[in-house]
Formats: C-alpha cells, sequence, structure tokens
C-alpha cells in the first residue's frame, strides 16, 4: 500500500505537460495522411470500390488488392514526391467510372489483370498524392495513408468475400453502380 | 429473409431496407474542416433529386416497379436509372439538346404509374429500356444544376446516393406486394404516380 502511494506521489509530482487538444503540435504527419486520405473522396472511393472489385472476384484477388494496393500506392507517392505534378479531377473521374463499373457489371477478369489494374490505380493515385504530400506531411504521411488503405481495403475486401447472401452481393454491385454514375457526372461537368 | 418469429425486437427486413434510406438521406452534418464548398456541394447533391415531385415520384416508381417485377428486375432497374440518368445529365452538361425534357419526365410519372398499376410484366430487357429511356430526361434536366463554388464531385455523389434511396424507398415499399392488401396497396400507389403524371403534363402542355 505504501509503495503504492508513493509512487503515485512521485508520478503525479513530476507529471509532464499533457499536450492536450493539439492545437499546436498536431496530430504528427502519419496521422496527417491518415486524415488527409479519409477526408478525400477522390482518393477513398476508389480505394473502396477497388477493395470491392477484389472481393467479388474471390479470396486470391482479395489478398492481391490487400497487400499491393498500398504497396503500389506508397512507390507512386514517392515518384509523385519527386517530381510534383499537380492531381487532375480528370484521373478521379476516370477511376470512379472504371471501377465502379466492373463493380456493378461483377466483372470477371483474370487474376493477373486484377493485379495490373491494382497496381495501375495505387501507383497514379499514389502518385497525385505524393505530388500534394511534399510540402506537407512528406514521407510519414503517405506511410500512415499506405496503413489506413491497408486496412480498409483488406476489411472491405475481406467482407465481401465472406458474403454468402446473393442479395448482399447485389448490393455491392448497386454501390458499384453509384460509383460509376458519380464518375460519369463528374466527367461531364469537367467536360463542360 | 423477413422472419419477425420468436423475437419481439425482430424487425421485417422491409421496414429496415426503408428506414435506412430515410437515414441515409437525414444525416447529422459534421462539417468538420471542409473545405468551403464541400459539405455544401454534397447537400445540395443529395437535396436536388427532391426538388421536384415529378423526380420523386418516378424515382419511386422504379423501385416499386422492380420490386412488383421482383429478381432480377429489383435491382436491375434501380442500377440501371442512375447511371443512364448521368448520361443523360452529361448531355445537358455538353450541350447536346433534348425536346421537351419537362414532358418527358411527366410522362415519366405516367408510364412508370400504369407499369405499377397494370402489374405489367415485359421481359427484363423492355423494363430496362422503358426505364432507361427515362432516365435520360431526369439526368438532362438536373444535371446542369450545380451551384456556383461547390464540388461537382461531391455533388454528384449526393445527388446519386439520393437517387438511390429514393429507389430504395420505392423497394422497400414494394416488398407489401408478397401480401394481397399490399398489392392492392401498390396498385393504388401506381395509380396516384400516374395521376400525379398527368397533371405534371397538363400544367406543362396547357
Amino acid at each position: 500500500m505504501l509503495p503504492m502511494l508513493g509512487f503515485l506521489v512521485t508520478s503525479l509530482g513530476n507529471a509532464s505537460l499533457a499536450n492536450a487538444h493539439l492545437v499546436t503540435t498536431g496530430m504528427g504527419p502519419v496521422y496527417d495522411g491518415i486524415g488527409h486520405f479519409l477526408l478525400t473522396p477522390e482518393d477513398l472511393v476508389p480505394v473502396l470500390a477497388l477493395a470491392l472489385y477484389a472481393g467479388l472476384r474471390g479470396t486470391a484477388s482479395g489478398r492481391t488488392a490487400m497487400l499491393l494496393l498500398p504497396l503500389a500506392w506508397f512507390v507512386g507517392g514517392i515518384a509523385g514526391m519527386m517530381t510534383g505534378i499537380e492531381s487532375s479531377p480528370w484521373i478521379t473521374g476516370i477511376s470512379f467510372l472504371v471501377i465502379g463499373s466492373l463493380v456493378a457489371a461483377d466483372l470477371y477478369l483474370p487474376s493477373l489483370a486484377v493485379a495490373i489494374l491494382i497496381f495501375i490505380v495505387g501507383s497514379v493515385h499514389g502518385y497525385l498524392n505524393g505530388a500534394l504530400l511534399k510540402d506537407g506531411p512528406g514521407n510519414l504521411g503517405l506511410l500512415g495513408i499506405m496503413a489506413v488503405i491497408f486496412v480498409a481495403g483488406t476489411l472491405t475486401s475481406a467482407t465481401v468475400v465472406s458474403i454468402r447472401m446473393p442479395w448482399a452481393r447485389v448490393a455491392v454491385r448497386v454501390a458499384g453502380s453509384w460509383v460509376c454514375a458519380s464518375g460519369l457526372l463528374m466527367l461531364g461537368w469537367l467536360a463542360k | 429473409m423477413n422472419d419477425t418469429k420468436g423475437s419481439p425486437l425482430a424487425i421485417p427486413i422491409w421496414a429496415l431496407c426503408a428506414l435506412s434510406c430515410i437515414v441515409t438521406y437525414f444525416p447529422s452534418a459534421a462539417f468538420a474542416h471542409v473545405e468551403p464548398g464541400q459539405g455544401t456541394g454534397f447537400f445540395t447533391g443529395l437535396q436536388h433529386p427532391w426538388s421536384g415531385l415529378d423526380h420523386v415520384l418516378a424515382m419511386i416508381a422504379v423501385g416499386l416497379w422492380g420490386a412488383q417485377l421482383g429478381n432480377p428486375a429489383i435491382w436491375v432497374l434501380p442500377v440501371i436509372f442512375p447511371m443512364v440518368m448521368s448520361m443523360g445529365a452529361m448531355m445537358g452538361l455538353l450541350g447536346i439538346p433534348l425536346p421537351g425534357i419537362e414532358i418527358g419526365i411527366a410522362v415519366s410519372a405516367v408510364i412508370l404509374g400504369i407499369m405499377v398499376v397494370g402489374e405489367v410484366r415485359p421481359k427484363m430487357i423492355i423494363a430496362a429500356i422503358i426505364v432507361g429511356f427515362f432516365a435520360i430526361f431526369h439526368g438532362h434536366a438536373h444535371g446542369t444544376e450545380l451551384p456556383a463554388g461547390q464540388s461537382g464531385l461531391l455533388y454528384s455523389m449526393g445527388f446519386v446516393i439520393a437517387t438511390g434511396c429514393l429507389h430504395g424507398i420505392g423497394i422497400s415499399l414494394g416488398l407489401i406486394h408478397r401480401w394481397p392488401a399490399g398489392r392492392l396497396a401498390l396498385r393504388g400507389a401506381g395509380a396516384f404516380i400516374a395521376l400525379m403524371g398527368v397533371t405534371f403534363l397538363w400544367r406543362q402542355l396547357v
């Protein structure tokens, strides 16, 4: 009892600053990257749609997406940080359209084609991300994005792979059609 | 799918579907650190399909008809409508003219209402063509109306989600067709939609 009390008194007497509310310190670059990804539908929606598609294609594609997508994103991100080309809304619209169509149609593609698609989408979006993060969170932000893509992609693919009820698979395809329709609308706005 | 026996807390699936559509449509607004125009773009898009009763009734009618037709129409029709609607919106944005848009929208309510009243069961491809044809008019009317300073992507997403939720409401309500009284109620709803369509058409022509 006494040692416990002594420990408590010592700990409280030597309390360091809590830096609560993080107004001045922020959450750090890793969490900035995570927050950036989660608050950017241009990146979040294609990743989730791609994970849905990988899940529809089965366990092998789901596993491929789980590892390849964050890796491709990181590789693209590093390249983007070096060259720093601005993001293009056309790429977002095309991503939405293509990936949404694949999900809506539940189109069969061989595993290799799925892997290539995942790599292309991941590296292109990662490249555009890298250009944005260059002057901000930097590499650590990219690591944060990789981590959240890994988690979100894995959970999404795994959920779809584990689907047993036919109507649930239909719901996934309906979600894909919404993504495709959003992409079409967006491309129309850009073309205006 | 609709087993409510044995548990006092069991909720029928159609009620869950309708509730989730309604809850999705009325989210609480966080607006946390969004760039100017982003959040409002999404909510503008979300609210836009509700801007006209003719649009609302036609989209609900698609859901009702899909539920009457059963699988696969119950999900194929509500998938076709938003996608073709987006093509119609693209046409509008690209300046491709479409004559008689408002008349087409009014006629869509009439025709889709008649389909529900008559429990018309065409082949899947015919039903898809009918729904797709009218979706072009709806998309052409809506697609050009993004307010300045708002995000086109978020507007598009809100717009499509709201359209899907309207279809979902129609499908959820349409699930009552499994009961004789429900079938009658659905046909009554179809008659109401068709009559409202005639009203809209009358206003356009007079």
